[in-house]
């Protein structure tokens, strides 16, 4: 059950957008598409939602197959990155639009209404239009109404993406917390790895139209199936000739077995990280290495910009080695 | 520098005192230009077609009126620019929505075509509808000296008010909102109804009041074909320059007013459905 995605393609003229791709998206969970702007996966979502038609390939939601079902006749909540208000209509007013236009009966349209509003906090601001509200808030009516059909699924499209830092970070916990009470089948797009991690039971990795690794946030992160999803989740730095993520990587003031050695020759403190760059001596690996470590390791190590040191990978660190 | 800041809503009233006790010298020369250049070209002229009019008294308010030929000539131009107008608002909008969400070869050539109307002198237009729609038809098309010729020129010439005034506000909308209605289960029928109309109604409406006064005032495009047979199809800016031909020219000037009040009237009334239709969604 869930979302069954077979065989799906689609071009924009010369351009391929999505490639033969075939995904399995498990009911009742918080499923992230990840990947870089133009990958394809806002083109997979609107598929799903039937916004966009697939040239090849097949969608069964819950069950049912859509191929040739239109977007009207889904029963799909999708909520867009622009919030896509019904801007002369009354906060209540979009809310209901989804029941109205199911010609549900008004006691029962107003129940659900109050319910929902309720539940993304907005209450007060039923009988605003949506211009008088901030974006964060506009998000939310937004999510609201489209809740309010009752979707079998919900897709969000970049939903966080318009708003800045600290309204993003409030909405992405919010979003989680509405997740486990709501356990509607989420699926939601963003080109923000932290985002992903933190929010998602599961995520898609998504590059140039093809499925580059599915699985949990843990396996994703500590066992990445290519160089690419490695550098995409996090940042990395090559240690000798393997790729490494910079807080994996022991170093020393002391000479060790170690892959490089070298003077430390950057040293910047952000808040409670020092992130270092390390020139290696040895002319094979003539690139810096970034390491990070926290400000008291640092401290304990007795290190100082300048010192002589030496790098390896931390017991247990997962690595890709370099192609 | 703070009358440039209140940008945001607030009661009207409160506007007008902040800027009446807080002129800076810059927009104090703005607001005294725009009042002078508007007082010259409008209000002046205006309140001197009203005040010659009332010279006259109500007498020669009332007799004008009752003057069957001048009667009839304004219900004429009022019933057809009416017609015209409601004409215009669906088709309009139509190309309108044609002009900006479908892309054809020659859409380029018809964006241009649509201005043609407001280009070209009303007096030649005048002359190509007399020579495809008059008694020497190549098409066996002749409407001279009939209604339906005031009908043809007045469609002729307001066409691209209703056009050129909504296809800006289309342009802007986000395709996304119409996506989400979809979304939501709304047939397009239901989309266009509920979300975009009320969207496109300012809009609208502004060219439908332009295509009206336009349609009152008009002169050159229709004095040839329409033959301005009194009580037929004379029309009411023809009356007014028989009456000053005739040297009545408080007689002209109460019709002008008249002519004044319908367009204001008009105006508000097209405003007041404009703002009922926003509320309703």
């Amino acid at each position: 059950m869930g979302i069954e995605i077979t065989g799906v393609s689609k071009r924009f003229g010369d351009f391929v957008a999505l490639d033969d791709v075939s995904l399995s998206i498990p009911s009742g969970q918080l499923t992230a598409l990840l990947g870089p702007s133009g990958g394809g996966k806002s083109t997979l979502l609107r598929i799903v939602a039937g916004l966009e038609s697939s040239d090849e390939g097949q969608v069964v939601i819950e069950g049912r197959d859509t191929t040739g079902v239109p977007a009207q006749k889904r029963n799909v909540g999708f909520v867009f990155q622009h919030y896509a208000a019904f801007k002369h209509m009354t906060v209540a007013k979009n809310v209901a639009f989804g029941l109205e236009i199911r010609k549900r009966p008004k006691a029962e349209v107003k129940a659900k209404v109050d319910e929902l509003l309720e539940l993304v906090h907005l209450t007060q601001f039923a009988h605003r239009l949506p211009s008088q509200l901030s974006g964060g808030q506009r998000q939310r009516m937004a999510l609201a109404r489209a809740l309010a059909i009752e979707p079998s699924v919900l897709l969000l499209d970049e939903p966080f993406g318009a708003l800045d830092a600290k309204v993003r970070k409030e909405l992405r916990d919010w979003l989680r917390r509405l997740h486990d009470e709501v356990h509607v089948t989420t699926v939601f797009v963003t080109h923000d790895q932290e985002e992903a991690l933190e929010v998602a039971d599961s995520l898609v990795v998504i590059n140039d139209g093809r499925i580059e690794q599915v699985g949990t946030p843990d396996d994703l992160y500590d066992k990445p199936a290519s160089d690419f999803v490695l550098s995409f989740l996090g940042p990395v730095t090559t240690l000798g000739d393997r790729l490494i993520r910079p807080h994996d990587i022991e170093i020393s003031r002391y000479e060790q077995a170690a892959v490089v050695d070298g003077p430390i020759t950057r040293w910047t403190r952000v808040g409670f990280e020092v992130r270092l760059e390390v020139t290696p001596t040895d002319p094979r690996h003539p690139d810096p290495v970034q390491v990070v470590l926290t400000r008291s390791d640092a401290t304990a190590l007795g290190l100082h910009p300048g010192d002589h040191v030496w790098l390896r990978p931390q017991p247990g660190a997962d690595a890709v080695v370099h192609a | 520098m703070t009358t440039l800041a209140p940008t945001d809503p607030g009661t009207a009233r409160q506007r007008r005192s902040r800027a009446s006790s807080s002129l800076t010298r810059g927009s104090a020369i703005g607001l005294g230009l725009t009042l002078t250049w508007f007082s010259l070209l409008v209000l002046i002229p205006l309140a001197l077609v009203v005040v010659s009019a009332a010279e006259g008294g109500w007498q020669t308010f009332a007799d004008t009126l009752r003057n069957p030929q001048t009667a009839a000539a304004l219900r004429l131009t009022v019933t057809q620019s009416l017609i015209v107008t409601l004409v215009n608002v669906v088709m309009g909008t139509l190309i309108a929505w044609v002009l900006v969400r479908d892309s054809f070869p020659g859409k380029a050539l018809l964006e241009v075509v649509i201005d043609i109307p407001f280009a070209l002198p009303t007096i030649v237009a005048g002359l190509v509808l007399l020579s495809l729609y008059g008694p020497q038809s190549p098409i066996g098309v002749d409407v001279a000296n009939t209604e339906a010729s005031v009908f043809l020129a007045l469609l002729f010439v307001t066409l691209p008010f209703v056009v050129r005034t909504v296809q800006p506000v289309l342009i802007e909308l986000d395709r996304d909102v119409e996506e989400a209605a979809a979304s939501l289960g709304a047939s397009r029928f239901t989309t266009f109804r509920r979300v975009l109309l009320p969207a496109l109604t300012p809009a609208i409406t502004a060219g439908a009041a332009l295509s009206f006064a336009r349609g009152i005032s008009e002169y050159g495009s229709l004095v040839l074909l329409s033959g301005n047979l009194p009580l037929q199809t004379e029309v009411a800016s023809v009356r007014i320059l028989t009456y000053i031909e005739n040297g009545n020219e408080a007689a002209a000037a109460a019709v002008a007013t008249i002519l004044l009040v319908v367009a204001l009237l008009a105006i508000t009334v097209l405003q007041l459905v404009s703002r009922a239709v926003a509320r309703r969604g």
